[in-house]
């Protein structure tokens, strides 16, 4: 193993979802603005939007302790971990023996518990009421992003990501399979819900009541607030990246060349801002469903990815 | 046309419960400082055929007290509080002796509308607690929202009592915007305050300066030309349908369908541009004048069209959304009958089945198109107030190419200016605005200035309305209920 290209792998994928993230956010949202007729801000505005709090004061409310203080850094550390760790570039890295798909769902688990906890401990009703929902949101979140995956791992015997993703490559047919397809449907749901998008949260609502992820961090301002927004922004390519990875794995580099590590940058561009771009287009035709509705809707997805487990398991017994 | 009977604190809630039995309904409560001693006027309205009575009632000016009419009416109960915070006029035995409009910093014993009571001191001691109703219970949270809010609003303080997510009881605290409206009319010349008229609710400046200006030529004695009465109603449907196309819009974007309010947001844009025309201001500002109307140019009947069209693709495209039809149906009922006890105007009572409409129980000008129906629905909820919007759009949009047939523009259409001093110097209007009867009373010295002008928004009544709606519902649906009432704070709050 090559492990110059390795690192470059690792550092290339921290690197670019970290700064594509707001471009990403910035691609999607203006894609929605220009199917709903409207102008649009540009695609770097929430770039601009990450200077401009990057420059005003970090302000604290009165009374929050160590839990507020340290969310913002957790959930960027978090998802940068799990940025590393997951093959979005390259299948063979020097971390991707640790990438496991139980350790990568909890460490997106622990970023999502780090905001719930920094809404509770402002003590205000808005952040108790935005943990509470997100809260209820991800307990039936998880399980479907672990059963999801761990369809996919049956047939390929382990539930390492990145000897999933190259199995995938090198034998498609498995996607092809009922178990890929209800395993996909159902990883979209999780991730349309993990990310707070339409219709599980609205995240460009200014309504206080309705939020989910924005109630639970109203108080954060300042530089705090441009780390959260850009953790935010980081799991949604993460996610979108790792849908892609799993299901159009196709162009990810699985040797140790520099040329596969080039195109599969290109080809992760591609994929995330295509698949950004259809889910932007989707959000126009959708609504945000009623609070109530989201568990029934989460717990569809969960029974998918059951059912893609199931499958997953007689379809590759029998063979 | 107009009834005014003296009463006395014996005869007053005798006749006030004979008037409401046989129909009618208490559109204003307007107290006054006459140099003999404090006087309250109680204008019952009822229609059609158009009926009006005033029930006066002469105080001691040591010891101002009215008996309370609390019990015979909902809306009673709180002109009263209004009348006591703002006069000092003392409701007897009423059943909810709080405070309305008085916040807890204004000034102990300090009465605003009093003529003795100079320039507002400085904020000061409390008068006393001025607590919300604390809901117990295994559970039970307060989410407190406002006075000030993320969007664009205007500011109004929320107490929530929620389990989970279900709203046990909401209490609303407004009266953030007192602006004095009332003493700032007084002393103006009839010119002067016509400006203040349309600047009561900014969104409402058709409605406001219609009831004002008819109130104003009855107690002058001005006869308004047939020709300015139909400009006005043109004016006072262009007014419904921008604000209700704003409306329909704004609920398809709280359940997270931003493109149909894109949609919506772009045909308001055309309305109001097309308001620019006709009367040179988007909000219609200036269209209607004491005595008359001004109009700069009449909107073409095939813009019209188009506009409906447009809208009706919006509401069809709206409702044909499952996920939207979801949200909105079933959400925040107001049952008929709390309406009525509530005695709600306009589009919300319209949306719980009662079919009450100011352009046909008070008409200033005849209605007579024949297509005119008032729109009702009977479900009560969010959906019933975004259908009877929808309806009403179309129907304003049928009146305005009706009323403006024949109508010459540009030109101002205007009534000859009757003599100084002449006309009974008081008068009453009573106008359909966009979200509900408006009643305006005016009085007039012997010079042609204000002495007293009450206006009355629609949102007055309708407020109470809100938390009855909202128990059961979730903290979620709030905003989208809220909306689908859109109330007034500034009309409320004067």
């Amino acid at each position: 193993m090559s492990t110059a290209v390795g690192y470059a792998a690792v550092a290339g994928q921290v690197v670019v979802v970290g700064a594509g993230a707001p471009v990403l956010t910035g691609w999607m949202r203006q894609v929605r603005a220009r199917l709903e007729g409207r102008a649009g801000a540009g695609v770097l505005q929430p770039w601009r939007d990450a200077r401009k709090l990057l420059r005003k004061e970090p302000v604290t409310p009165i009374g929050t302790g160590p839990a507020f203080r340290a969310a913002p850094a957790l959930l960027v550390a978090s998802t940068a971990v799990v940025v590393a760790l997951v093959p979005l570039l390259s299948t063979d890295t020097p971390v991707s023996g640790h990438a496991d798909l139980i350790l990568v769902v909890a460490l997106i688990a622990l970023g999502t518990l780090a905001l719930a906890l920094a809404g509770l401990d402002t003590g205000t009703a808005f952040g108790g009421m935005g943990a509470s929902r997100e809260m209820t949101v991800a307990s039936l979140v998880e399980p479907t992003l672990l059963l999801s995956v761990f369809a996919l791992s049956i047939p390929a015997g382990t539930t390492n990501l990145p000897a999933i993703v190259s199995g995938a490559v090198h034998e498609p047919a498995r996607l092809a399979s009922p178990a890929g397809l209800l395993a996909v449907a159902a990883l979209a749901v999780a991730v349309l819900a993990e990310t707070g998008r339409i219709p599980v949260d609205n995240p460009s609502t200014h309504l206080e009541l309705t939020m989910i992820h924005e109630a639970m961090v109203l108080e954060y301002a300042g530089p705090d607030l441009a780390l959260v927004e850009l953790g935010a922004q980081m799991r949604l390519t993460l996610l979108l990246g790792l849908l892609s990875s799993l299901f159009v794995p196709w162009g990810i580099a699985t040797g140790t060349s520099w040329a596969a590590l080039a195109l599969a940058l290109v080809l992760f561009a591609v994929k995330v801002a295509l698949l950004g771009a259809v889910l932007a287009a989707a959000e126009v035709f959708w609504a945000k469903v009623r609070l109530f509705r989201v568990p029934e809707l989460l717990a569809g997805s969960f029974l998918l990815a059951l059912l893609a487990v199931t499958a997953s398991y007689f379809l590759s017994g029998t063979s | 046309m107009r009834e005014i009977y003296q009463t006395t604190s014996d005869t007053l809630p005798e006749k006030a419960q004979q008037l409401l039995d046989e129909g009618h309904r208490l559109a204003l409560v307007a107290a006054h400082i006459d140099e003999t001693g404090p006087r309250v006027v109680y204008l019952f309205t009822s229609g059609p055929p158009d009926t009006r009575v005033e029930l006066h009632i002469r105080l001691d000016p040591d010891r101002p007290e009215v008996p309370t009419l609390a019990h015979l009416s909902f809306a009673a109960g709180r002109f009263e509080r209004e009348m006591r915070d703002l006069f000092g006029i003392v409701p007897l035995e009423h059943p909810l002796p709080r405070r309305l409009v008085r916040h807890f910093h204004w000034p102990r014993g300090w009465y605003p509308m009093l003529p003795d009571a100079g320039p507002p001191p400085a904020f000061g001691e409390q008068e006393g607690p001025y607590p919300f109703l604390e809901v117990e219970g295994d559970g039970v949270y307060e989410i407190p929202v406002g006075p000030v809010h993320a969007g664009l609003i205007e500011p109004g303080h929320f107490r929530f009592s929620v389990v989970g997510e279900t709203i046990l009881k909401l209490k609303a605290r407004l009266w953030f915007v007192h602006k004095g409206v009332e003493q700032l009319f007084q002393g103006r010349t009839i010119a002067a305050g016509l400006p203040l008229a349309e600047r009561i609710s900014g969104d409402t400046a058709v409605g406001h300066s219609l009831a004002y200006c008819l109130a104003v030529e009855e107690a002058t004695g001005m006869q308004v030309p047939a020709e300015a009465q139909r400009a006005r109603a043109m004016l006072l449907e262009l007014e419904r349908i921008h604000n209700h196309v704003a409306d329909l819009g704004m609920l398809c974007n709280d359940v997270g369908h931003s493109i149909l309010n894109a949609q919506a947001q772009r045909v308001r844009e055309q309305l109001l541009r097309l308001n620019r025309q006709i009367t040179g201001h988007r909000l219609l500002r200036g269209g209607v004048t004491p005595g008359g109307a001004a109009l700069h140019a009449l909107p073409d009947p095939a813009v019209l069209e188009a506009i409906g069209k447009d809208v009706r693709e919006i509401t069809d495209l709206a409702l044909g959304h499952s996920t939207v039809q979801d949200r909105l149906t079933g959400t925040a009922i107001l049952s008929t009958a709390a309406a009525q006890e509530i005695g709600c105007l306009g589009y919300v009572a319209r949306a719980s089945g009662i079919a009450d409409d100011t352009r046909i129980a008070h008409p200033f000008t005849p209605y007579d198109h024949p297509a005119f129906e008032v729109p009702v629905q009977n479900g009560g909820d969010v959906l019933a107030r975004f259908l009877v919007r929808a309806e009403e759009i179309d129907a304003s949009l049928a009146l305005v190419a009706h009323f403006a047939d024949g109508l010459p523009a540009p030109k101002a259409l205007l009534a000859p200016t009757p003599a100084p001093g002449a006309g009974p110097r008081t008068g009453v209007g009573l106008v359909e605005g966009w979200r509900g009867t408006i009643a305006t009373r005016v009085e007039l010295a012997a010079d042609d200035t204000l002495t007293r002008v009450k206006p009355v928004d629609p949102s007055f009544f309708n407020w109470p309305a809100l938390p009855v709606a909202l128990a059961d519902t979730i903290v979620p649906d709030f905003p989208l209920t809220n909306k689908s009432f859109n109330l007034s704070y500034a009309g409320n709050d004067l």
